[in-house]
Formats: C-alpha cells, sequence, structure tokens
C-alpha cells in the first residue's frame, strides 16, 4: 500500500475503509461518514495527548535524543531515551550511523548558539536561550543506546527548553518534515506522546460535533504513545514500553454503561485499545486513574474492553494488522487490505483510515 | 465552576489586571500558568504566588507570535493537566501615544490584531478542543468599553477589542453545548501601566484598582454557569448572584 507523502489541507477529508464484521463486508466511505457508521449510545474514546517535540540533536550534531517517554509535570524524574548518531530523519532508522559510545556521568548539550530555528520565546531571558543539558544517569547494560537521562532544568523552563529546542520525530517516507503543529489532533491536551497518536489526526472539531448530536458518546483518556521504531532489531523487540497512561472517572463510567448496555466501545487507534486494555488486565475492569501499560497486544490477544477499532490502514505481516485480529476475522481483515491497495487507500500516519465494527450486543 | 484544583492559563500576567487576577485566582486555589512576554516582571509575580502556596508557573512568550499557541498550550498542559480556564488578558495598545487611524500604520494595526485577536484565537483553538471533549472549561476575554465606544486615537486597539468580544460570542454559541462556557469582560478605567500610558494626564482617583476587578472576574468565573453564553459583562456592572 502507498503512503500518503504529505499532511493534507485542513479539514481532512480522509477515506474510510468500514469493515462490517457482523456481514462480513467492506464498504468504501470518508472519515466525515463516521456518524452514520456509529449508533447513538456507541462510546467512542480518543487519546487526547499531544505530541511532543521529542527528538533532541547535540549541538555537534553528533547524537540524537529520542525521549521514549514524556518527563514528569515537574520534571524531576529522570527521562528514558534512545540515541541515535549523526543524521537526520531522511536516514531510515535502521540505516542510521550508531551514536558515539555514552557513559553514566557524561553531559549532552543541545541548542545554543547557532542551534535551531527559533521558537515562540524569543523574549524569554537569557537562561531560556542558553543551551538545554541533559547528564546521562544510567545507561542499559544490553542496549547502550538505551539511556536515562536527567535535565538541567525542571518545570515550565524545561518545557519551554524542549519546545524552543525539540523537534517532532518524523518518518523516513516522508520526503518533508512535518510541523509539530500539524501532527496534533483537535483535542490534544498533555504532550504525552512522542509519537503522534495518529488516528484521531482525520477527526475535524465539526465531526466530534455531529457524532455528539448523533448520539454516540466521546470520551478522552490519555496514554504516552512511545516510538515505533528504533532502528534495530533486538530493541524493536522491546517495543512497546511500558507506557504510562490516564483514565478519566467519566470515561471509564461511560465504558461501564455501554457494557452494560450492550454498546460498543471504539477505540480511536491502538494506544487507546492498549490503556484500556491494560488497565483492565490489572484490575479486572478499567479504573479510573493513573497506570502504566505493561501489557504487549500481539497476536491472539483477546480484548474485555473495546469491541471497536478506528485506526489507520495496517497491511498484513504489521503488528497492527497483528492487532486488528483480535476485532475481527483475519480472513475479512486481510481482504479489507487487499481491496484498500487496490483501491489506492494510503497507509502510515498521515494515510486513511479504517473502522473495524462488530455488531452492537455482539462479541 | 468550582476554582479550587482547576488548571488556567493566564495571558498578560506580569502586570496590572493580569498580576491581580493571578492572585486572586491564586487564592481560589486554582493550579495557575502565567504568560507574559517580559520574563522577569513574570518570574516575580508567579515566585509571589509561590511563597504564598499557590501553585504557579511561568512561560514566557509572545501571543502574538504566530507559533506561541501550541507550544504554549501544550507545556501549560503538561504542568498543571488539561486546561480548564483560559483567560486572554494580554494586549497591547499599539504605539503611544495614540494617534488617529490615518496617522497609524497598517503594520501596527496588524501587530495590534495579532496580540489582541489572533492570539486569542490561536490559544483558544489549541485548548478548546480538549475543553469539548471533557465537557468542561471557560474561556474569557478580556475587553474594553473602546470595544462598543468610537474614541478618536483608539483605532487599532478599539476594533481589535470589538472582535474580540464577538470571537467570544462565537466560542460561546459553537462550545456551549459541550459544556466551554466564553464571554467577554469590560474591566472599566483601571490605574495601570498600559491606562497610564494611553492617557497619562488621568486622574488615578477616577480609575478603578485593578485588584477589585480581578475580583469580580474570579467572581464570573465561579458563577459562570449563570452567565449567558457570549455575554459581554461589565466589571463594574457586576454583582454576585446570591
Amino acid at each position: 500500500m502507498k503512503a500518503a507523502s504529505a499532511v493534507r489541507p485542513w479539514p481532512p477529508d480522509d477515506r474510510l475503509l468500514h469493515v462490517d464484521v457482523e456481514a462480513g463486508a467492506l464498504r468504501d466511505a470518508h472519515v466525515r461518514d463516521l456518524p452514520s457508521l456509529l449508533a447513538p449510545g456507541d462510546v467512542l474514546i480518543v487519546n487526547d495527548a499531544a505530541t511532543l517535540p521529542a527528538s533532541l540533536h547535540t549541538s555537534d550534531g553528533a547524537i540524537e535524543l529520542r525521549l521514549l517517554e514524556p518527563p514528569s509535570a515537574d520534571g524531576e524524574q529522570a527521562v528514558r531515551g534512545l540515541l541515535f548518531g549523526a543524521g537526520d530523519f531522511r536516514t531510515p532508522t535502521e540505516l542510521r550511523a550508531a551514536p558515539p559510545v555514552v557513559r553514566v556521568g557524561e553531559e549532552l548539550t543541545f541548542g545554543g548558539e547557532g542551534g535551531f530555528e527559533t521558537r515562540p520565546y524569543e523574549e524569554g531571558e537569557r537562561e531560556d536561550r542558553d543551551a538545554l543539558h541533559a547528564r546521562v544517569v544510567a545507561v542499559e547494560p544490553d542496549a547502550p543506546r538505551m539511556v536515562s537521562v536527567r535535565f538541567d532544568r525542571t518545570g515550565a523552563a524545561l518545557y519551554q527548553a524542549l519546545y524552543r529546542h525539540g523537534r517532532p520525530v518524523q518518518y523516513a517516507y516522508l520526503p518533508e518534515p512535518i510541523a509539530l503543529a500539524a501532527q496534533q489532533s483537535r483535542f490534544a491536551a498533555r504532550p504525552w506522546a512522542v509519537e503522534m497518536p495518529s488516528a484521531g489526526r482525520p477527526l475535524t472539531y465539526g465531526l466530534l460535533r455531529a457524532l455528539r448530536e448523533r448520539g454516540v458518546e466521546l470520551h478522552a483518556l490519555t496514554h504516552a504513545a512511545g516510538l515505533s521504531s528504533t532502528g534495530s532489531d533486538a530493541l524493536d523487540a522491546r517495543l512497546p514500553l511500558p507506557e504510562r497512561y490516564e483514565l478519566p472517572e467519566s470515561t471509564v463510567a461511560a465504558i461501564a454503561r455501554a457494557r452494560a448496555s450492550g454498546q460498543r466501545v471504539v477505540a480511536v487507534g491502538t494506544t487507546v485499545v492498549r490503556a484500556l486494555e491494560a488497565s483492565a488486565a490489572e484490575h479486572g475492569e478499567p479504573r479510573a486513574g493513573a497506570g502504566e501499560a505493561k501489557l504487549v497486544l500481539g497476536p491472539g490477544f483477546v480484548p474485555r474492553v473495546v469491541t471497536g477499532l478506528f485506526t489507520g490502514m495496517h497491511p498484513e505481516g504489521t503488528s497492527h494488522f497483528a492487532l486488528m485480529t483480535a476485532f475481527a476475522p483475519r480472513e475479512l481483515l486481510e481482504r479489507a487490505m487487499q481491496h484498500a491497495e487496490r483501491e489506492g487507500y494510503l497507509e502510515h500516519e498521515l494515510g486513511d483510515s479504517c473502522l473495524v465494527l462488530p455488531k452492537i450486543g455482539g462479541r | 465552576m468550582e476554582l479550587k484544583n482547576s488548571a488556567i492559563l493566564l495571558t498578560g500576567a506580569s502586570q496590572g489586571l493580569g498580576a491581580a487576577l493571578a492572585e486572586r485566582l491564586g487564592d481560589q486555589g486554582a493550579r495557575v500558568v502565567l504568560v507574559a512576554r517580559e520574563s522577569a516582571d513574570l518570574r516575580a509575580t508567579a515566585l509571589r504566588l509561590r511563597a504564598r502556596g499557590v501553585e504557579a508557573h511561568a512561560l514566557a512568550a509572545d501571543v502574538g507570535s504566530a507559533d506561541a499557541a501550541g507550544p504554549l498550550a501544550a507545556s501549560a498542559a503538561a504542568l498543571v493537566g488539561p486546561l480548564d480556564v483560559v483567560i486572554h488578558n494580554a494586549s497591547t495598545l499599539g504605539p503611544t501615544p495614540l494617534r488617529d487611524l490615518l496617522d497609524t500604520t497598517p503594520e501596527d494595526f496588524e501587530r495590534v490584531l495579532q496580540v489582541n485577536l489572533l492570539g486569542p484565537f490561536r490559544l483558544s483553538r489549541a485548548l478548546a478542543g480538549s475543553m469539548a471533549l471533557r465537557k468542561r472549561g471557560a474561556i474569557v476575554h478580556v475587553s474594553s468599553d473602546a470595544s462598543v465606544a468610537a474614541y478618536p486615537g483608539w483605532g487599532a486597539y478599539s476594533v481589535s477589542k470589538a472582535a474580540l468580544d464577538h470571537l467570544a460570542r462565537l466560542w460561546a454559541v459553537e462550545l456551549a453545548a459541550h459544556g466551554v462556557r466564553a464571554f467577554s469582560v469590560d474591566p472599566g478605567e483601571m490605574d495601570t501601566r498600559m491606562h497610564r500610558a494611553a492617557l497619562p494626564d488621568a486622574d488615578p482617583a477616577t480609575l478603578v484598582d485593578p485588584a477589585q476587578v480581578a475580583q469580580r472576574v474570579v467572581e464570573m468565573l465561579r458563577q459562570v454557569e449563570r452567565i449567558a453564553p457570549g455575554a459581554r459583562l461589565s466589571a463594574a456592572e457586576w454583582s454576585a448572584v446570591p
């Protein structure tokens, strides 16, 4: 399947492949048709994590640090990250040069004079314009590219520096970098995602309004979506790492109501599946509050909470395709992806969407 | 709206009404993110609040800059969680002494619109989707009597505030069904640096203390459910509904 090669003009009018699980049927539609595909009482849950500019290049250009997780709110905890050698996103991660060996106690310096394009804080005090420093406080013994760092500032000063010196993680299949603003959903709040939770990207506010007018319940959770690729098979095998999430009371209550009445719980994106299923796996039911998702949704995974999935196009052989088989027969999904290929649907983060929907009261 | 523990983003927070609002909101137990261009004054305000046990953060930014809204909204949410309230208090008069429209350059006019109108639009746009999704939020626009009266010399500022009032009405009609309130408030003529820049000869005895206005705005927020969506309220005429 071809990938979308650029951000489409806003508002997007992305295509949607509706996989009707009950009928075993495929229907070509658009994302704007969602209100007619869902039913009153269905609960649609989005990940409201904003995307952090999680890629930091050292001033000498020798190292790129990609954060694997967002800093804590106060910025006082060490943050895990992955090191890459010189270069940028135009080189696929698996072809990137290895970074120099980094030891505990060493300091990485980002930005400073002659650094990156000016971010919004032109009027800040001198220390805000200064380089950002991160001290390496841990190196994974069997994976020296995986480190923990402690930044030289906390709180608001840390976030100002990250937004000044950081860039969003990019995708090698795109000819041009995607601006940070173009990576945010219309409902983004806390910048917890180090790569964009892309399923929610095509949902316009007008569409969200139309869904509510239809009687679809819209709710949020926040899930710290991590990196999708590390550039090494050994490290990729460790993905996804445990990811922080938070479920609001109102979301948990809506899920409980939907389950009691046999309504569908539709996740917007695989990160929403991971957060909800991790909470259910740990507590028996999704529980309001913060948690860390350790659950890996591999082949054979049986969801307890989520019944439908709104996601991107994921061809056979990808880990996301394997996850989709938890919501529809494999044969139907294979047919769906062949249909999508033939009909020119686009895959990857900026591509088209797919709705895998069971019948109400089904499963 | 319960302000205790609520997450509030306040622009123009380093002086005048903004600094007074920061203190009053802090007194209510709100967690505040303060924004202003002038970093030193801003930090002083944040430190003063923290000394009183208030959770206050300072982000130095120019709301008139096209790239400021996204990082501001996200940084604020990172610090205090999804935002419940944004107060658009930052504004500029444009060049002072005030001058006739015929003597106002289009560039100066545009800069006033950037700070007073587009800045608030961009920031609300970055925040209101999350508020609507969570069905909780308030957007407060600090207006001026110049938004309704045509005073000679107040051209760009006056036009920007008239448009800001209307922006409040439009947010209100689009968001009210989703639990997000928007309104504007005319603070009246206050004894502030901004007022001195506009009207240096005004008698301070005729001007209102910004702390008094700030208290009224806090009361409005506490009773925001009773405010008609998009209303233009006068701080001087506001009296708390029992």
